[in-house]
């Protein structure tokens, strides 16, 4: 998933957008509308939620266990450059946890936490499903396969030049 | 195909897409442009071809002769076309692939439910219709066809659900056909939540042959008088998504889907959902609650979902691959699908192998192929010349078999008897160098993630595992642990709600099983000898190899490096060394050190 970049006015008029395009519709659509609001935030603080809440006619409770349940929404935003490492099993293995420990090393950050610049970001999941290039390292829509931990900074310095 | 001389397939699934295929194809359209070639060769978009190890894979296709490339970069674009197409020469070098034989990988499979992945192009329903695509739907419904005739069929192939549980697909529809015609409301669901990390076959699938899913799921409609689908599938995947919804519009467009199909009479429409990431809703009752849009917790069973399922109404769901096999089994009878495969276990199966395995990729295999075959065979053995260890299936409700097991001739059954489970179909191969102990701590961390937590002996079974197996690769286990870990296993199978937790002690067993030596050195000897588990790890400095330059000593953060009064022949200043008792294990002196002088056994 990629954030697009937007102005304030621009999020907001979209988030209306969605908004009304479901509203009334309650719960069953309440999964659909979480998505496409996220789509615009890059994450879904309780703002939102409560939008959210009011549009579809269902508690804000009830919005936020879903949030909660389901690992891809996010109530942290992510960085400019979401770095993603695969822990699925067949990257595991083949030692994607190293990779994983020296991102974190090389960025001073944890996964799941943003630096405070809000530049770079880390999380893992499981298995985007690219088993043959494994270990597997996304960076917003980049994808980096059969990695070593040596090749790691470079990767960095590379989205540090960009930023 | 339409009439070109030359075809060039490029696979599109997302490995190779992970590695630009989609520039490759744009590069290959650019040129077929500049060359003046519209007419003589057509690019065409494809699903996975299955040897993803080797990606991306591009076909020429000119009469009978087929021509495979591997790990083709945009850069070789432009040979493929000017020596391959225009010439005629086949280009060698793109044939060549290191450590892996194709012609083994191929050799040993039997394609149904893949039938036309890296064949047709998945986004011109044209290409399927001439692959005998949409046959079976239309000629059940012009015939107008007994549906009760058709479960029976389906009965008689021994179709058992592809997605794990294996339960029999045509005893499912019998199930929810009853009342028919009498305006109930019911539904038809897909389940392509494809949540076991390392496996890619119900994707594969979507991707690259998504209008096999359709027609199944309206032949399934068809037989229940149902008249709305879903199709619950992984934000993760957005390809699949894409050409799904793409298939739809199509099917749409061409009348196989909506209101009065063919002229049938007989509607029926598909949407899609997307999850969100959550394993537990590939469980049946879970997924719907999700589509529901809540919180996919299970429910218990029965009600089954054939009776109250979806908004409490009477639903069938069956997996991606499922659905695949069905227009196959229409088409060409029960009798044949039932030749196929073992005594229980009917038709063919596709796994997805990975890990440490030289073809890694997307196979197809008929049921009672043994699992040595897929591993040594089709797979090509381990790569760099290491050990086979262990194969696990069923991903994080599976288990790992050991090499005394590698002839079991794989179908449901067995695979239960051995300690593991067929699941969806991901098979991760494991050489010398993984820790069994650390790869079942690995699928109880993802199962303690994972466990909805609505349940009890779940969510509190899996993380008191989690935390005994971590005392053990921690070296702080005792053997008392290994005997808890048993007993919470077995509460935790006999006591949870769904599957998730009734089988999240299955690595952990299978492992104890085969492999308890590894949990006993762990707690005896506080040893792995994977040397993976990072605490029972002790980094030295061979001497004899050290310069003293101390830049190991400067990275330590725990100040347990110093100099010795030992100088190695031939260096001008005395060694280093690790004080064991100082040490943290972070491992920061073997990274600093420029002479590879210091090892962790």
């Amino acid at each position: 998933m990629s954030i697009i970049k937007m102005t304030p006015e621009e999020q907001s008029a979209k988030f209306e957008e969605v908004l009304s395009k479901f509203r009334g519709q309650g719960q069953k659509a309440l999964m659909a509308t979480l998505q496409q609001s996220q789509e615009i935030y890059g994450y879904l603080p309780l703002p939102v939620q409560r939008k959210v809440a009011e549009a579809l006619d269902v508690s804000v409770a009830e919005v936020y266990g879903v949030v909660s349940f389901y690992s891809f929404f996010s109530l942290k935003p992510k960085g400019e450059y979401a770095f993603n490492v695969c822990l699925g099993t067949a990257c595991y293995v083949k030692g994607s946890q190293a990779l994983l420990d020296k991102i974190e090393a090389s960025l001073g950050i944890k996964q799941g936490d943003v630096t405070e610049d809000t530049k770079f970001s880390i999380s893992a999941c499981r298995c985007v499903g690219a088993c043959g290039l494994a270990p597997v390292v996304l960076v917003n829509d980049d994808v980096y396969g059969r990695l070593t931990p040596d090749e790691i900074p470079g990767i960095i310095a590379k989205y540090k030049e960009e930023a | 195909m339409d009439n070109y001389r030359a075809h060039v397939l490029v696979c599109c699934g997302t490995g190779c897409t992970s590695s630009s295929s989609a520039k490759i194809m744009d590069k290959l359209n650019e040129l077929v442009k500049a060359n003046g070639l519209e007419n003589d060769c057509k690019i065409v978009k494809t699903g996975c071809f299955g040897l993803c190890a080797q990606g991306p894979i591009v076909v020429v296709k000119i009469g009978d002769q087929e021509t495979m490339y591997y790990r083709v970069t945009v850069d070789d674009a432009e040979e493929i076309i000017k020596e391959h197409v225009v010439n005629g020469n086949v280009v060698d070098r793109l044939k060549e692939t290191p450590n892996s034989d194709p012609t083994a990988f191929y050799s040993k499979q039997m394609r149904i439910a893949l039938r036309n992945c890296g064949k047709i192009n998945p986004d011109h329903i044209e290409e399927y219709i001439e692959h005998d695509g949409y046959k079976a739907l239309g000629t059940i419904l012009s015939e107008k066809r007994d549906p009760d005739a058709i479960i029976q069929e389906l009965i008689d192939s021994g179709l058992r659900g592809r997605g794990g549980g294996g339960f029999p697909t045509g005893l499912k529809w019998k199930f929810a056909s009853g009342n028919r015609g009498q305006g109930i409301t019911k539904y038809v669901c897909c389940n392509a939540d494809e949540g076991d990390p390392g496996a890619f076959m119900d994707r594969s699938i979507l991707e690259g042959d998504p209008h096999s899913v359709i027609e199944a799921m309206a032949i399934a409609g068809y037989c229940i008088d149902a008249h709305q689908g879903y199709v619950y599938v992984r934000a993760e995947y957005p390809i699949a998504v894409e050409r799904l919804g793409h298939a739809i519009e199509e099917a749409r467009e061409k009348g196989w889907l909506g209101k009065n199909i063919q002229g049938s009479g007989f509607d029926f429409d598909l949407d899609i959902r997307l999850g969100a990431g959550a394993f537990v809703c590939g469980e049946e009752t879970a997924l719907m609650r999700s589509i529901e849009g809540k919180r996919g917790n299970p429910t218990p069973r029965p009600p089954f979902p054939a009776i109250k399922g979806l908004f409490g109404k009477p639903t069938i769901l069956n997996n991606v691959e499922t659905y695949a096999n069905i227009p196959m089994i229409i088409n060409k009878g029960a009798a044949w699908f039932a030749s196929l495969g073992t005594e229980k276990s009917k038709g063919t199966k596709v796994f997805a192998l990975g890990g440490k395995v030289n073809n890694v990729g997307l196979l197809e295999i008929p049921m009672g192929t043994t699992v040595r075959e897929i591993v040594f065979d089709i797979g090509g053995g381990i790569p760099n010349g290491k050990a086979f260890k262990a194969v696990q299936t069923g991903g994080p409700s599976g288990g790992c078999i050991p090499a005394s097991l590698l002839d079991t001739p794989i179908d449901y059954d067995n695979l239960v008897a051995v300690g593991s489970m067929m699941g969806s179909g991901g098979m991760i191969v494991m050489d010398e160098d993984t820790c069994m102990v650390d790869i079942a701590k690995f699928f109880l961390e993802f199962t303690v993630d994972e466990s909805c937590g609505k349940c009890a002996p779940c969510r509190i079974g899996t993380k008191r595992m989690y935390e005994i197996l971590t005392k053990i690769t921690d070296g702080t286990g005792t053997l008392e642990d290994l005997q808890a870990l048993e007993d919470v296993a077995v509460a935790l199978k006999n006591g949870s709600l769904c599957a998730l937790g009734q089988t999240a002690a299955n690595p952990i067993l299978s492992t104890l099983k085969h492999f308890r030596e590894e949990y006993v050195e762990h707690v005896v000897d506080k040893k792995c000898r994977c040397g993976v588990c990072k605490n029972l790890l002790t980094y030295t400095i061979e001497k004899d190899n050290c310069f003293g330059c101390g830049m190991c000593a400067k990275a330590c953060p725990a100040g347990a490096i110093s100099k010795t009064d030992y100088t190695a022949p031939g260096k001008k200043l005395p060694a280093m060394e690790i004080d064991p008792s100082k040490c943290v294990k972070c491992g920061a002196c073997m990274a600093t050190c420029k002479f590879k002088a210091i090892v962790k056994k």
